[in-house]
Order: structure tokens, then C-alpha cells, then sequence
């Protein structure tokens, strides 16, 4: 203030004369409450488009500020969900995998429904033999589970095989693919018998052989074959497949043909065995 | 008159900042007093009456955007401003103690004024509570801010203060 030493006056005088005005302003104010709100509505003006532009700066601002106290956050959170993820994906792994039992065991039961007459028992597969092109397998039931030797097999619609060896507590079982056996077939509409052998070199495409039909069978492409009652192994009516191709045999006796076998062989996983045996004939 | 327009856009900055970029980083929903620091340091570096009259324009600025009773924020602050002129003559330029100290006791009498016509009025005895909530973190936060506040009002005044002996000689 050393310009203007003839416009000074007493701070303290100041002070009072600021506090009578503070004071004034209170009083109408509170008094008559709508006088000042023009003047009010004056600076709002003039206050309120700075801090907007402002405020849409600093938001920016504090935005990226936030991005970056976040980062680490986000990171933390990003790694524990990766591990819940992983979790949660191993769990659905095992809920689908337990679904498509269940559906196996579904198919099983109406297979189940199908030959009601037959007492069984379910099993699964625990090692296919790796020489045999899984021609023969083993399941996890054995002699301490009832599993005797030439008990029929079955698993999704039809036959699968016959038990050939039995420990305590697992069994092998020859499927009918295998090229060592002979299940003996019959045509369920025309009870024409026949007899289906296991080859390795038909089911390289998908069949099995069927030999030994009769000349004069009536038969034709899709005729199931099932189990036949003449069989001394295999229990009676068990689906084997769908006859195809059949031909007849240059000796002009018999006819031959292909089956399509009802079961899918490259996915066994459960089975049933048939705790029956055909009754054998007594010496 | 030079100056007279500085302070004001000095004021008009502090309290364009303090309702907004301010509150984008607040902390503990507590915002430093700008307008405070400013009033503080006009009253300890430049007189009673400098320090009176900023902190008149501070509060009436608050009371006209902000305030309900038109005068309140006005008086409390122009008394910050005028208390502080008292420690004009112990002040320093180059001490930095001071002007912290000072901010921190004008902080804490604005806490108090603020207490008292905001809510003692209204029959809130508590006062510990607000203290602890709203009072101490606005004074830490306040200190910290006016470090350095302080130094660019510092600058700012040197600057004029120069230009003004320039203009006499």
C-alpha cells in the first residue's frame, strides 16, 4: 500500500464495518429470503459453465488417475478369476462328464427295460487289450461280483460279447467283432438262422460277416438278427445288428451277407452282463 | 488495481478448483480449503485488512453458490483473514513453518466457526464426532495442499510486487 497512503483506513474499523455488512446480509437473508436470490442466480451464472468445463477436464483427469490406481486392482482380480475360472471349468468338466454317464446309464435302463427278463448287472470298462484292436476288454466286475464265464454282455442296443475270463474282481470279455468268435444268429421276422462271425478284416469296414443263412430265406437289407434259441452261449433274442448286402454263395446253398452291428464298438464305456447262463444240457 | 484483479482471479481460480477438479480427488470425501489457504495467506503475508477483505470475497463467493444464509461464509472467513493479519509481524518470508502452522490453526478456527453455525445451532452436540470425520482430515489435507498453494501464491506475489516498483521508478 505504498501507492495509496491517502485511501487507508484502520484495519480493525474494516473488520467491524465487514462484519455489520455480514451481519446486514444475514438479516435479509433470512428476513426476506427472495431478495438476494438474484444476485445469487447472477454468479451461478458466471460459476456454473466454468466449473462444468472444468469438471469435464478433471473427470478425465481423475479417470485416468483411477485407471491406474485401478490397474493393480484389476490385475489381482483378473488372476483370481482366472483361478476361479479354471476351477469352475475343471468342475463342469466332471458335471459334463457325469452327464454323459448319465446318459450312457439312460440308455443302459431302457436297455435295461428292453430285455427285462434277464437279471443284470452293470459294469464298466477299465482297459481294452491294445494287441486286439479292442476286440477284447476288461471290466471292473469279477467272480466276487457274480460274473461267471459265458455270460452274455450287452451295452447300448444290443449284443456286445460273452465273458471269457473271469478273475475276482474283473473279467475279460470277447466281443463278437472279435475274429475268434461265433455268435449263432436269427432273423427275428423269419426265424431263419444263421451265423455271425467276428472278422477283423470286415469290421475294418464297419460289418460283421454273416454265413451259413439259408438259401431260401426270405430276407432282405435291415432285417435285425438277434440271438438265436438254438445258440448253447447266448441267451435267446439279444439284437446283434441290421443284415446288409446279402448275397448268395457260389455254391449256391447258402447265402452270405453283412451285419451292421447295433453296438458301437469304438465307445464302450459301460456294459451289462447278464448274470444268466444258458442252461446247459445235462450229461 | 493490478493487484486487486490478481487476487480476484486468484480467488476465482481457488474456488473454480476446489468444487471441482478437487473433488475428483478427494480424500476420505474430505476436500482441501483452497479458498482458506488463500484467505490465510493474504491475512499473514499482506496485512488484516488484505487478509480481511480476500476472505470477505471468499465467503461471499461460497455463500452466493453455495450458501442458504448469504453472510455466514462471509464472516468466517473474513474473520480467518483478519486474525491471521495479526501474524503479520512475526511472519517470514522464507520460513515455511509458519505459514503451515497458521493454515493449520485457521483451518481448525474455521472448523470450529463451522461447527458452531452449522451445527451447535441446530443442537448437534457432538463434536468429536465431526472432528474426527470431517475436521481433522480436512485439515491434513489442507496443510498438505497449502505447501504448495502457499509457494505459487509466493511467486505470484513476488512477481507483481516487482512490477509494481518497476511501474514507480
Amino acid at each position: 500500500m505504498r501507492r495509496r497512503t491517502g485511501f487507508s483506513i484502520n484495519p480493525k474499523h474494516l473488520f467491524i464495518g465487514g462484519i455489520v455488512v455480514c451481519l446486514i446480509l444475514m438479516f435479509i437473508s433470512f428476513r426476506y429470503s427472495g431478495v438476494l436470490s438474484p444476485v445469487k442466480g447472477a454468479v451461478g451464472d458466471v460459476i456454473m459453465p466454468m466449473q462444468k468445463g472444468i469438471n469435464t477436464v478433471g473427470k478425465t483427469i481423475a479417470a485416468q488417475g483411477d485407471k491406474f490406481v485401478k490397474l493393480n486392482v484389476l490385475l489381482k482380480e483378473n488372476e483370481k478369476l482366472k483361478k476361479q475360472l479354471s476351477e469352475v471349468s475343471y468342475e463342469n468338466k466332471i458335471l459334463l462328464q457325469d452327464k454323459y454317464e448319465l446318459d450312457r446309464f439312460r440308455d443302459l435302463y431302457e436297455l435295461d427295460q428292453k430285455y427285462a427278463d434277464y437279471p443284470k448287472v452293470g459294469a464298466r470298462v477299465i482297459s481294452i487289450d491294445p494287441n486286439n484292436w479292442y476286440n477284447t476288454f476288461t471290466i471292473d466286475k469279477g467272480s466276487e461280483d457274480g460274473i461267471a464265464v459265458d455270460m452274455n454282455v450287452i451295452a447300448g442296443n444290443g449284443l456286445v460279447g460273452i465273458v471269457a475270463e473271469v478273475h475276482k474282481n474283473y473279467s475279460k470279455v470277447r466281443s463278437i467283432i472279435d475274429d475268434s468268435s461265433n455268435v449263432s444268429g436269427m432273423f427275428i421276422k423269419t426265424s431263419d438262422t444263421c451265423v455271425v462271425n467276428g472278422s477283423m478284416e470286415a469290421y475294418s469296414k464297419g460289418v460283421l460277416d454273416v454265413s451259413l443263412i439259408a438259401k431260401d430265406a426270405k430276407i432282405s437289407d435291415g432285417y435285425e438278427v438277434v440271438t438265436s434259441s438254438i445258440s448253447t452261449k447266448y441267451l435267446q433274442g439279444i439284437l446283434i445288428g441290421y443284415v446288409t448286402d446279402i448275397t448268395v454263395e457260389p455254391n449256391n446253398l447258402t447265402k452270405t451277407a453283412h451285419l451292421i452291428p447295433s453296438v458301437d464298438f469304438s465307445r464302450l464305456d459301460e456294459v451289462l452282463i447278464i448274470t444268466e447262463l444258458k442252461e446247459q444240457l445235462k450229461k | 488495481m493490478k493487484r486487486i484483479i490478481i487476487v480476484i482471479v486468484e480467488i476465482f481460480l481457488c474456488f473454480l478448483l476446489q468444487t471441482t477438479i478437487f473433488q475428483w480427488f478427494s480424500l476420505a470425501r474430505v476436500v482441501p480449503n483452497l479458498l482458506l489457504i488463500l484467505t490465510a495467506a493474504a491475512g499473514f503475508t499482506k496485512g488484516r485488512k488484505e487478509g480481511l477483505l480476500t476472505g470477505f470475497l471468499c465467503g461471499l463467493l461460497i455463500d452466493l453458490c453455495y450458501g442458504y444464509t448469504v453472510g455466514l461464509y462471509a464472516f468466517v472467513y473474513m474473520t480467518i483473514g483478519y486474525l491471521n493479519g495479526f501474524c503479520h509481524r512475526i511472519f517470514v518470508k522464507e520460513n515455511m513453518t509458519i505459514p503451515l502452522i497458521l493454515v493449520g490453526i485457521s483451518d481448525l478456527v474455521y472448523f470450529f466457526l463451522y461447527y458452531v453455525f452449522e451445527y451447535l445451532l441446530r443442537g448437534k452436540l457432538n463434536i468429536g464426532f465431526y472432528f474426527v470425520h470431517k475436521g481433522l482430515p480436512e485439515l491434513i489435507y489442507t496443510v498438505i495442499v497449502s505447501v504448495f498453494l502457499y509457494k505459487l501464491l509466493n511467486i505470484i506475489n513476488e512477481k507483481t510486487e516487482k512490477k509494481e516498483e518497476e511501474e514507480v521508478f
